[in-house]
């Protein structure tokens, strides 16, 4: 590498329309390696998508500004490469020659004016929705509309409302505690990239949510404000934060606006109207304020997960029915089948017989393989056996397809490549989808039983718990057998409680007596 | 259940043995057909093959930079090259071509810079060039309405009285086949049919409409829609350039003598994501776009070539380097679009003064105006 050098960094663009950060899934390149304009350097995972990211630059790359597994804001820089040539210019990339001030008004940029007055050229915007805040800079307004020190102020008491609703004390802009991304993007306007991506992980690692592309920068609280009203507000210094609306939904009006003016303050005391507490006084925190904590934002599989369940949980009425069995057979028969050379090369779990013997119920009982459609059940015509898995990243529910016509050592080997392809992380979307029918194997987390959602487009789903030595009456006597709970989730617009019943109680009987899945296939 | 047995029994809409015109098979065989005879000179050919591998090229280097944060998004012709070219090479200069935001080819048959295609999803300018100059409309977003816009111009046409005469052109319209579903669509087939208007509908069936396919749309092959209509339909293989060449030169023939409308369907493969915003493995087979990739426009031309002697490796070297400069070029060209004046987007909201903008574009000059110029 000759020194001097010229290095260009390539920030993490918005790469699906309004994206505001994406995953480092795995790097195709490593530090000095040569790469081409346009070679894949990179695959992301945003919300939307897994996509590789080809290079914008040609030479070598000089660092990797961020580890694998962790996830970036949008605008933040992922890679250094060193291009060659002389390094005086070579950060004058064209687009930030070109690009005009942004209007739009902003709290951040303020501060950041005011944290950096001398600051004037703006970062280039990648293309998209996903405009970090702090990327644009507002000019000041000639004829002191807002005083010299007006930006500061304002900035200053936005900044101070904010913290204050965070329950936490603050001495300024730029140091703003808890938020080092937005901290990161408030001094880093103006900055030339390598500023900004002298410590990357500052942001990247950084517990608090990214901010908003649309809100404010500095928490998610954006007042309620019709344009005209953020206008005059605007115009007249007032920090729309600072006031309480009297409006619709506690909209800000322009009375509201006016009275802040008239009581000769940028920050005045909210008035007494009731109302929803839009923000607390910027002087002290307020006392039904909950303690602040660590928030950890949910991303990919554990964002998906929430939605999918809250989904599910509040569009499918669902019933948990539960029943005790006596699985003392069911294991004995296991080790019986590891014997037989057919499994000898796969595992023969209790989990393999508990999926074995639904299979065997929904035969019985095709509508437990059923979904809801509106104003139909559709009777699903291959059994996509779903498996819950606990996975680093959440939980993933991958799925076996056309269960029903496997063999037992068919299905012990579909059951091992998907925990193994779960395990490392490789589950495809297509695996994910088009289950019909799900098993959740809380048993492995040391649980008797519980009450699971439904996957979302299913009707059952069903826990099996963990086996443990209990007392229990065995042909009329006491005695220590294995016991475990079997619990089916079901939604009761599909199945009615009979049949509900009926599936939970074959899935029983058949765990009890394996012989019984004989005689019902 | 296998990805083959699947495919056992036809999806609805999907022919078993789907019926197209077809005059190079995906090994590169020229095969005739009774009613599209065809003549290329070798010429012709080689410069079919170079426009298939430039707009491959420019289409690919447009996704690159989408994914470089320099474009908003990108919709990618990947597969459907020669419905594009065959087509857009197809129509005369007074044709007049209504395209969807993925006829990227179909410009550059017209003419039309690619860097005014970036420029529009840049977010840097509305398309930038002039329809009329190039026979070529603005690329409209909206799905299918641009097809009654097609319908009125030829209906238009008509009423300029030169259908029949050297100096007539006709109006061809793109669209996907999830367009099909729209109501828009359906109205210009009605008034295209009843007016017996200059204009051919070329479809380009990619099987996707966005993540929903073909089976969504039709329970027929999609041609045959246009018999309920009263026109003419023909499926052609839409990953023969010769074939979509001749078919579309046909349709355009006779929409131009005044026999009215036709409906082309295009038979093909979107090959990518439908915009750079999509991610088709969660919605489709790798099997499908493996099965497609074996029909790649591209490979049967080049095949055509050097089994017929016609080009050797200089050529497609040649061509190669060509896309590869235009390529350079063109992202050296994008980087270093001027972001638009904010007062330009008053200029084109009327063709002549108006005093609301005239005002409106005033007021927001003071208020520009009104910042203190800062120093760098």
């Amino acid at each position: 590498m000759v020194s001097g050098m010229a290095t260009k960094q390539f920030k993490l663009p918005d790469v699906g329309e309004g994206l505001t950060e994406a995953e480092i899934v795995k790097w195709h390149v490593a530090v000095g390696d040569t790469v081409e304009i346009n070679q894949t350097i990179v695959e992301i995972e945003t919300a939307k998508a897994i996509v590789e990211l080809p290079c914008p630059f040609e030479g070598v790359v000089s660092e990797l500004l961020a580890d694998e597994g962790v996830t970036v804001d949008v605008g933040v820089p992922i890679i250094s490469v060193d291009v060659g040539g002389d390094s005086s210019g070579a950060e004058a990339v064209p687009r930030e020659e070109v690009l005009k001030e942004d209007l739009v008004p902003d709290a951040a940029e303020e501060a950041a004016a005011d944290a950096e007055p001398e600051q004037a050229k703006r970062q280039p915007v990648l293309v998209g929705y996903g405009v970090k805040p702090g990327a644009t800079k507002r000019r000041q307004r000639k004829g002191g509309s807002v005083p010299g020190s007006g930006a500061g102020a304002e900035a200053g008491a936005g900044l101070a409302g904010a913290a204050h609703a965070a329950g936490e004390a603050h001495t300024g802009g730029a140091t703003h505690a808890t938020g080092a991304a937005h901290a990161t993007g408030a001094t880093g306007a103006g900055h030339p990239p390598p500023a900004q991506g002298g410590d990357p992980t500052l942001s990247v690692q950084c517990d608090t949510p990214p901010p908003s592309p649309t809100t404010e920068p500095v928490d998610n609280f954006s007042p309620l404000a019709k344009p005209p009203v953020r206008k005059m507000a605007k115009d007249l210094g007032v920090d729309l934060r600072t006031l309480r609306g009297t409006g619709p939904n506690g909209s800000i009006t322009r009375d509201d606006v006016q009275a802040a003016t008239g009581n000769g303050t940028t920050a005045p005391t909210p008035p007494a109207q009731t109302g929803p507490p839009v923000t607390a006084p910027s002087t002290e925190p307020a006392p039904h304020t909950p303690p602040v904590g660590d928030r950890v934002p949910l991303k990919g599989v554990r964002k998906a997960m929430a939605a999918a369940m809250a989904q599910s949980a509040f569009t499918a009425p669902h019933v948990t029915m539960f029943h005790q069995v006596d699985v003392t057979e069911t294991m004995a028969t296991a080790r019986r089948l590891r014997e037989l050379p057919d499994f000898a090369d796969v595992k023969v779990s209790p989990l393999l017989l508990v999926a074995k013997a639904l299979l065997v119920a929904v035969r019985r009982h095709p509508i437990a393989n059923a979904r809801f459609d509106g104003d139909a059940v559709v009777m699903n015509p291959s059994v996509n056996l779903g498996i819950a898995a606990a996975t680093d990243r959440g939980l993933i529910v991958p799925n076996i397809k056309d269960a029903q016509s496997k063999t037992l050592p068919e299905l012990a080997t579909a059951l091992k490549e998907l925990t193994e392809t779960a395990r490392a992380g490789r589950t495809t979307p297509a695996a994910m989808s088009g289950g019909t029918i799900t098993i959740t194997n809380i048993g492995v987390f040391g649980i008797d039983t519980g009450t699971p959602i439904l996957t979302p487009g299913e009707s059952a789903i069903l826990a099996f718990g963990q086996i443990r030595d209990l007392p229990w009456v065995h042909e009329g006597e006491l005695a220590i057998r294995k016991i475990s709970a079997l619990a089916l989730s079901f939604d009761h617009r599909v199945l009615d409680g009979a049949e509900g019943s009926a599936v939970l109680h074959d899935i029983a009987t058949m765990l009890e007596n394996p012989l019984q899945a004989l005689a019902w296939t | 259940m296998t990805i083959d047995s699947m495919r056992a029994t036809p999806r609805p809409g999907e022919a078993a043995d789907p019926q197209f015109v077809q005059l190079l098979t995906p090994e590169g065989e020229r095969v005739e057909h009774p009613d599209y005879p065809l003549d290329l000179t070798p010429d012709d050919v080689r410069d079919l093959y170079r426009d298939l591998v430039m707009v491959r090229r420019i289409d690919l280097e447009a996704v690159a930079l989408t994914r470089q944060g320099e474009l908003g998004i990108w919709a990618s012709l990947l597969g459907q090259e020669a419905a594009q070219i065959g087509s857009g090479r197809a129509m005369n200069e007074h044709d007049m071509a209504f395209p969807t935001y993925r006829e990227h080819g179909v410009a550059y048959c017209r003419g039309v810079d690619p860097l005014n295609l970036l420029g529009l999803f840049r977010g840097v300018n509305h398309g930038g060039w002039n329809p009329a100059e190039h026979g070529f409309h603005l690329y409209t977003i909206v799905i299918g309405s641009q097809t009654l816009h097609a319908a009125g111009y030829a209906m238009g046409i008509q009423r300029d009285g030169v259908l029949g005469t050297p100096g007539a052109g006709a109006a061809i319209a793109y669209f996907g086949d999830g367009a099909t579903s729209q109501g828009d669509v359906n109205e210009a087939f009605v008034f295209a049919s009843v007016f017996n208007a200059p204009v051919v509908f070329f479809c380009q069936n990619n099987q996707w409409a966005i993540s929903e396919p073909l089976e969504r749309q039709t329970r027929i092959p999609l041609y045959q829609r246009a018999q309920g209509f009263g026109f003419p339909g023909v499926r052609v293989d839409g990953n023969d350039v010769f074939a979509c060449l001749a078919v579309t030169r046909a349709a355009l023939a006779q929409a131009r003598d005044g026999q009215g409308p036709s409906f082309v369907e295009a038979y093909t493969y979107r090959m990518g994501a439908h915009t750079t915003t999509d991610d088709p493995t969660r919605y489709r087979h790798k099997a499908d776009e493996e099965a497609w990739k074996l029909k790649d426009p591209i490979e049967r031309v080049r095949s055509y070539l050097v089994r017929n002697g016609l080009a050797d490796a200089g050529f497609f070297d040649s061509v190669d380097a060509d896309a590869k400069t235009a390529a350079r070029a063109l992202r050296e060209a994008c980087l270093s679009l001027p972001d638009p004046e904010p007062g330009a987007i008053f200029e084109h909201v009327y063709a002549e003064p108006h005093p609301l903008m005239t005002a409106e574009q005033e007021a927001f000059a003071a208020y520009l105006a009104s910042f203190e110029e800062v120093t760098a």
